[in-house]
């Protein structure tokens, strides 16, 4: 059985995070530049003295499949390196794969892992 | 810039008496570039051609200004990397454009016609000699026609292209064409020729000074500004339903800051380079004019700094300009200590200036307005101050400090009115401004066909995958 881990971090953990994944053996990641808003809610920034809102926060989106054995092992990898203790540190979540194919070779799976 | 009517105060420095061994050299080399000039049309006599210092004074002149025109000329980049870096992506292609063309159409209509109502033979109003650079085209003194001609068209595009920062983002580009054509063939030569091209302004019984054009350029681009964006209305989302000016952020600050650097390179043409001859004051100038621009930098950030607790990039740069255009007037008769005073204020005033017409809703992405308009205003009115010779802060008394305000008022009067008739009318005929639809969009597909930032297309050159598997099915391990 495999499994989806999916976080969504602040940008600047990213390298954090990356280094944590290969540490536990992790094989590939997919990385996407996204954004969204939380409890947090926006930020305000000023610009020529006037204030305005960023409702949208940028953040990155981290996509591993993994074994469901060692899908909570990356998730607690990826959360120790992510957090700040601070607001916006993010959000992650595990959901359960269907199938799973390497296109190269065509093999399914764990073998696709 | 001055004309030699013998109304301007200052006139035209020649080479003094150099001692003997310095003017064997000049001597020398004369003889050399006179050999140049001749050798094509009779060699024979090239050697006995006698090069006097006097020569070689006019072509160290021709040579100084012609360089000062390209830096002029290239201040039309820093405008236009300004004005792209304060405004949305969405409509990049579109500034860049409007810049662009304020030089090609602008330099056409500047040629064709402007030069001869700015500086030919005429009335105290307006010249009419030299259509196309023909017959009695003007030249400046030691000057050749060409680069008097490329000098100036290089100051009468730098009145075009600041309105377009202004009317960003929301200005149909057929109209503002239109516009910049007008500006540099009609509106901009006139002012010019009541100063410059010895009409009224020059004239007085104390006469106007605006040595290198805080009135005549920078004060013409602003207020022309000013017309533009009331009679345009702001940018739909700049105010919120509540009535308060919203910040619109620009798109790319290292663009607007290198843009503001170049502007900077670019006033040591403006300013030094309308002393119109390589002469002895031209270091006075530029000192002059770095020390304004510097102070205008560090007021600027200063007093945004105070008012919002955060040292704004965009205003900071504003601000630089601001002391820039302030001492433009002025830069020849000030101390280096009036012209940090004229900088100062420069800077203090440009902030004040931009919330104002952000409350008062008149909406200008870029601050041309307060920067051009308003510091150009004042540095021309600071002259009649700080002026060491009749500046009523060096016992001059008021009698320059009125010459200057009639300037001021004459010249903003006549940019208001005939700026604000072409406006209107562009609003009436041809339209104004784009739709709605096209404003939210951005304007660079719509009126350019093509973002300015483009995806990649054809990026694997439009080949299909050779994948081994392309027809199997993904189905559950």
């Amino acid at each position: 059985m495999l499994q989806l881990v999916t976080a969504v971090v602040k940008p600047h953990v990213l390298d954090a995070v990356r280094e944590a994944l290969q540490g536990i053996g992790v094989q590939g990641v997919t990385v996407t530049e996204v954004k969204g808003f939380g409890r947090q809610g926006g930020h305000s920034e000023t610009y020529r003295g006037a204030e305005y809102q960023i409702h949208f926060v940028p953040k990155v989106k981290l996509e591993v499949v993994a074994e469901t054995a060692d899908a909570e092992k990356v998730a607690d990898a990826i959360a120790r390196a992510a957090g700040t203790g601070k607001i916006g540190d993010g959000k992650i979540w595990i959901v359960d794969v269907g199938a799973l194919m390497r296109i190269r070779t065509g093999e399914r799976g764990n073998d696709a892992l | 810039m001055r004309r030699n009517t013998g109304t301007t105060e200052t006139t035209h420095r020649t080479l003094t008496v150099a001692p003997m061994t310095t003017r064997k050299r000049i001597g020398t080399a004369g003889a050399l570039a006179a050999a140049l000039v001749l050798s094509g049309a009779a060699p024979a006599f090239a050697q006995e051609a006698e090069a006097t210092a006097a020569d070689v004074q006019t072509n160290l002149d021709n040579v100084f200004v012609l360089l000062s025109a390209v830096l002029v000329i290239f201040m039309q980049a820093g405008f236009a990397l300004v004005e792209a870096g304060l405004t949305r992506a969405k409509s990049v292609a579109n500034i860049m454009m409007k810049n662009l063309m304020d030089f090609a159409g602008g330099a056409l209509a500047f040629f064709a016609v402007g030069y001869a109502i700015a500086f030919g033979d005429g009335n105290d109003f307006f010249g009419s000699k030299g259509w196309f650079l023909g017959d009695g085209a003007f030249q400046y003194g030691t000057l050749t026609v060409p680069v008097t001609f490329v000098f100036q068209v290089a100051f009468a595009a730098t009145a075009a292209t600041i309105v377009s920062g202004a009317m960003a983002e929301r200005t149909k580009f057929k109209s503002y064409f239109v516009y910049s054509v007008f500006i540099s063939g009609l509106i901009y030569p006139v002012v010019v020729h009541w100063q410059w091209g010895g009409g009224w302004l020059s004239q007085m019984s104390t006469p106007f000074i605006d040595f290198a054009g805080s009135t005549l350029v920078h004060m013409t681009g602003g207020v022309a500004a000013l017309m533009g964006a009331i009679i345009l209305g702001a940018r739909i989302g700049k105010y919120g339903a509540d009535g308060k000016p919203r910040a619109i952020p620009g798109h790319n600050i290292p663009f607007a800051i290198l843009g503001t650097f170049i502007l900077l390179v670019g006033w040591y043409g403006f300013n030094p380079g309308s002393e119109l001859a390589a002469d002895g004051a031209i270091g006075g100038i530029a000192l002059t004019t770095t020390l304004a621009g510097v102070a205008g930098a560090v007021m600027a950030m200063l007093t945004i700094w105070l008012k919002t607790g955060k040292p704004d990039v965009a205003m900071t740069a504003n601000g630089m300009l601001a002391g820039l255009v302030g001492v433009t007037a002025g830069c020849f008769a000030v101390s280096p200590i009036g012209a940090l005073a004229i900088g100062a204020i420069c800077g203090v005033l440009v902030v004040l200036a931009v919330f104002f017409f952000d409350r008062v809703r008149v909406d200008d992405p870029v601050g041309a307005i307060s920067v051009h308009g308003v510091c150009g205003a004042f540095g021309t009115l600071a002259v009649g101050l700080f002026a060491t010779d009749g500046g009523l802060f060096y016992g001059g008394g008021t009698d320059q400090l009125v010459s200057q305000a009639i300037g001021v008022g004459a010249v903003g009067a006549f940019v208001a009115v005939t700026a604000g008739i072409l406006f209107l009318a562009l609003k009436f005929t041809i339209g104004l401004r784009v739709s709605r639809e096209e404003e939210l969009e951005g304007l660079d597909i719509p009126e350019h066909g093509a973002p300015g930032y483009a995806e990649d297309v054809l990026a694997g050159a439009g080949e299909a995958g050779n994948g081994s598997l392309r027809s199997s099915t993904l189905t559950p391990a």
